[in-house]
């Protein structure tokens, strides 16, 4: 076994579950916008709960992408390179909710607001069909050659596993994000959120857990067959608890589901980073896309150096506003003039 | 059409774009940093207004940085994957630093800041912001030291025909990242600080145009205020005179910085690309002369239609060695050299032209100097008028003040892609010099990833091109709104208020928002 390129596999494969545990409610509640919320002040109590934190959260992706080209860089390449345009759609998805949270406030019309409300919804909804897509193909495998190049068009990854996969993690992000906004808003959003997490995740996490489940049967052990149990056994204890309103529990739950699933997916994959459905022969391995071990060990210290303090940091923001908000928190749409005399004065 | 070209223009376009962003980031972050350090210390009125000001137009700008970003870190592997493969080893290190090192804490803290006015102790909540500055200065030094690896590439060794790291510390010192790294800072603080200044300027101007302000006989101004205009006391005065002198200071640093660090860097760069040098200079046959201005068809990528009209003998020298008589080579004895080196076709059978698009190159590095320059005398000029405490009435200068704004984003663009450019035909450029590992160098040609179609590069170009550009749009629209709102805009405190509309303001509940404490952000 070669201990530092599975060392890396474990941080890419925690930072991207980082990235759908932290940014998962971000993305889920710019599509709860016009879910669950009712007009505007509500819309304005959900994008705040997410205010303070979700570019931080958003760098685990970011983070995510650049361990992999420093690690993996034939993985990256291959993955990235076949998956051309999904990956363009979740940029443009990424660069739409940016912007619609930080300008939305900063128009002066309702209509100014409700589109950029819209941009962030299909942005949300977009980006996380996307990576949910690309994560999932890249443990079932897509149609790559010898040299880790694409054979066939630019729909080549077009499958049913991509399709099953998008809707796999829009489907968790909705659940997740509606037991986090009963968990960190008030009055009627928290309601609503909690009433919307109790009626759909039976639904709304159906395709993710397929997709556990494909894995499982593909290439389970002993030891990801243990981590769907624990997977399970959360997320029925979520269910409950967000059925009798202790949403910190409920919260608790769905993130060990997360964390315990997309373990055992990616412990099922591994030693294969990127499965190629051309022939087995051709799949990138912890082996055989890994930089060098010069490389790996210095990422190795850095790494041991920077994630305790970012976690920390994390850990510490999201103490800072651990308050609920409320429409009552919500300050007045700040209206403003130019700092000129009027004309005729 | 040609798949090289479509992705080299998408890259060129999405990181231009992303570089006019980055130097403002970079330039006022600083310096609300020091303006809310000032307000901590001596709690004076007039420093808190300069930080929520200046950090809204700030953070409008931030957020837009950040979207693009995250074009550019993903742009290696969808487009480039050959060369995500050949460099990956030692190139993908210092992006991943620059995430796990930078990106996080920039981004953690910001929102801290962002939202924690009010919340945090002050001077946690400064500690907040300067953190958060500091994540930037950082990550911009970790993609250049990546960068400037594609211009000098060190600290490698040749495994089976690829740079695999055997020395991170001689990629992160190397010299050519250490003068890259200090120039971009530099011009990145001549960025914020024209900004400051146009601003101020404006500001000033419609004081007296209100006539707010006016001046006595020796031309002093006499301060007045206009309390029927929300925010216009004596203090904004005090705000926008302030933010301009500082402003003219740190243009005055940043571009002498840059003079002296670009200086470095030519001399690097004779030694290291010395075909960009003698492109960006027209020499095409070997000589001491520095020309200043030239004709002929420079976009030929060939030198013998080139005719130097202003030639400044020695200077070039002086550029490249400090001294007036060493030969600098020229275009015309480059070619064979790097033709030996290198070879003079592809493998596909294409002969390689190593000659930059000369018109880029030549025009790129003196419309950065020149831009740069004209910046510097601006703010020189501009400290001077406002000694007397305000600026003139003339709507021209106030004009001429904003357009300045334009200069040092002209000239930043102008250096990246002169520097970019000036390495074609190769992504890594190769180094003559022994410093750096001979023999490990890319061709662009060969960069590209092999599947990507006309028709995926196509969508991608377009479709960011044109959400690029329709958020320009948005952006300036914004920025201009806040800037005439003054320091109003950003204080809502300062306005008179109205508080009829929205209701659900409970004044006994101690959750409640008190007036003046509208989140500084408000979504
Ligand atoms: C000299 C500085 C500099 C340069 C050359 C670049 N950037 Fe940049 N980048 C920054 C300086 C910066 C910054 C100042 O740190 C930004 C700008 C505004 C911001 O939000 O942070 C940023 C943001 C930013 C982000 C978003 C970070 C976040 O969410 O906080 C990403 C992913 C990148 N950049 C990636 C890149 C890549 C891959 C580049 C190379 C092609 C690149 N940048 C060029
Ligand atoms: C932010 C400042 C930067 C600007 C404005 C910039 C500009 C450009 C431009 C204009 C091109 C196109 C060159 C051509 O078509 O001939 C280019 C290409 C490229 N640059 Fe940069 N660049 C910047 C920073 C970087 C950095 C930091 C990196 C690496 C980390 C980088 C890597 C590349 C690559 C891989 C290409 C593609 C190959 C090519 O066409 O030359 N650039 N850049
Ligand atoms: C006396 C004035 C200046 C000199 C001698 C100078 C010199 C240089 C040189 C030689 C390079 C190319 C480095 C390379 O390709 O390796 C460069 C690049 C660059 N210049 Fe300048 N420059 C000057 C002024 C400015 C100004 C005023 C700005 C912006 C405000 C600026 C911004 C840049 C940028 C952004 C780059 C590309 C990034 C880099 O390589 O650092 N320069 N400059």
């Amino acid at each position: 076994m070669d201990i530092l390129p599975t060392i890396w596999f474990i941080a890419i494969a925690a930072l991207w579950i980082g990235y759908l545990l932290l940014e998962g409610f971000d993305l889920g509640v710019g599509m709860h916008l016009f879910l669950t919320a009712r007009g505007d002040r509500q819309r304005r109590v959900m994008i705040n709960t997410i205010g303070p934190v979700w570019d931080g959260n958003e760098v685990w992706l970011i983070t995510a992408g650049a361990a992999t080209f420093a690690a993996f860089p034939f993985w990256y390449a291959s993955l990235f390179s076949t998956l051309y345009i999904p990956l363009t759609l979740v940029l443009l998805g990424l660069i739409f909710r940016a912007v619609s949270i930080e300008w939305r406030g900063k128009g002066r019309t309702p209509r100014w607001a409700r589109r950029w409300d819209i941009a962030m919804a299909a942005g949300s909804f977009v980006s996380a069909f996307g990576v949910g897509a690309m994560l999932t193909l890249t443990t079932t495998g897509l149609p790559i050659d010898a040299d880790g190049n694409r054979v066939g068009g630019p729909f080549a990854w077009l499958t049913g596993y991509a399709v099953l996969g998008g809707f796999a993690v829009v489907g968790f992000c909705l659940i997740h994000a509606a037991i986090f906004l009963a968990l960190k808003a008030d009055g009627p959003v928290r309601a609503a959120a909690r009433t919307f997490a109790v009626r759909w995740s039976p639904i709304a996490l159906l395709p993710i857990v397929a997709w556990v489940l494909i894995m499982q049967l593909r290439s389970g052990t002993v030891v990801t067959w243990t981590l769907v149990a624990v997977a399970v056994l959360a997320v029925l204890f979520a269910w409950l608890n967000a059925r009798a309103g202790f949403e910190g529990r409920a919260f608790a739950g769905t993130a060990v589901f997360l964390i315990a699933g997309a373990a055992s997916i990616f412990a099922a994959a591994y030693p294969v980073v990127l499965p190629s459905t051309i022939d087995p022969a051709f799949d990138l391995t912890v082996a055989n896309a890994a930089s060098g071990s010069y490389t790996l060990t210095v990422m190795t210290w850095v790494a041991a150096f920077g994630l305790p303090v970012i976690i920390a940091s994390q850990v510490w923001t999201y103490w800072v506003f651990r308050h609920r908000v409320s429409e009552k928190h919500i300050p007045l749409a700040h209206v403003f003039t130019a700092a000129v005399r009027p004309q005729g004065e | 059409m040609d798949p090289l070209e479509i992705a080299r223009w998408q890259f060129g376009i999405t990181t231009v774009y992303h570089f006019w962003m980055v130097p403002l980031t970079l330039g006022l972050g600083p310096v609300v940093a020091i303006f809310q350090t000032m307000w901590v210390r001596t709690g004076e009125e007039r420093w808190l207004r300069m930080t929520k000001f200046w950090g809204k137009l700030y953070l409008i700008n931030f957020i837009l940085g950040v979207a693009t970003g995250l074009v550019q870190e993903f742009q290696f592997g969808m487009a480039w994957s050959e060369y995500s493969r050949f460099v990956g080893d030692v190139f993908g290190a210092p992006l991943a630093m620059e995430g796990l090192l930078a990106f996080f804490f920039e981004s953690i803290f910001l929102g801290l800041w962002i939202f924690g006015w009010g919340r945090l102790p002050k001077r946690v909540h400064l500690a907040t912001l300067w953190i958060a500055v500091a994540g930037s200065v950082v990550s911009a030094y970790f993609i250049i030291v990546a960068n400037s690896w594609m211009q000098h590439p060190v600290g490698v060794e040749l495994v089976d025909g690829r740079p695999v790291m055997t020395d991170i510390w001689a990629v992160l010192t190397n010299n050519t990242a250490i003068a890259a790294y200090t120039h971009t800072i530099f011009g990145a603080f001549g960025v914020g600080a024209a900004f400051l200044i146009g601003i101020s300027w404006y500001q000033l101007w419609q004081r007296r145009r209100d006539g707010v302000d006016e001046v006595d006989a020796t031309g002093r101004v006499i301060v007045g205020e206009a309390p029927s205009i929300p925010g216009r006391d004596r203090t904004d005065h005090s705000v926008w005179i302030r933010s301009l002198r500082i402003g003219t200071v740190v243009a005055i640093l940043g571009f002498g910085g840059v003079a002296i660090t670009g200086d470095v860097q030519a001399k690097l760069m004779f030694d290291q690309q010395p075909m960009k040098m003698a492109a960006a200079e027209a020499a095409c046959h070997t000589g001491t002369a520095f020309s200043v201005f030239a004709i002929g068809d420079l976009g030929a990528q060939s030198c013998d239609d080139v005719v130097n009209v202003i030639e400044v003998p020695g200077l070039l020298s002086f550029l490249a060695h400090g001294d007036f008589d060493t030969q600098i080579k020229g275009v015309n004895d480059l070619i064979p050299e790097y033709q030996e080196a290198y070879g003079t076709t592809t493998a596909d059978g294409t002969e390689i032209n190593y000659v930059p698009i000369m018109a880029v190159t030549y025009w790129g590095f003196r419309l950065m100097i020149g831009f740069g320059a004209l910046a510097a005398f601006a703010a020189v000029v501009a400290l001077w008028m406002t000694r007397k405490g305000t600026v003139p009435r003339s709507k021209w200068i106030m004009r001429l003040a904003l357009l300045g704004i334009l200069a040092p984003f002209a000239a930043n663009s102008a250096g990246w892609i002169f520097t970019e450019m000036g390495r074609q035909p190769f992504v890594v450029a190769p180094n003559p010099n022994p410093s750096g590992v001979d023999g490990v160098f890319m061709f662009t040609a060969a960069a590209v990833s092999p599947t990507a179609t006309v028709g995926e590069l196509l969508f991608s170009l377009i479709s960011l091109a044109t959400v690029y550009g329709a958020l320009m749009v948005v952006e300036v629209i914004l920025l201009v709104r806040f800037v005439r709102g003054g320091v109003g805009s950003a204080m809502p405190e300062l306005a008179p208020h109205d508080d009829d509309h929205g209701g659900g303001h409970d004044p006994d509940d101690p959750d409640a928002p008190k007036s003046g404490d509208v989140l500084a952000f408000a979504y």
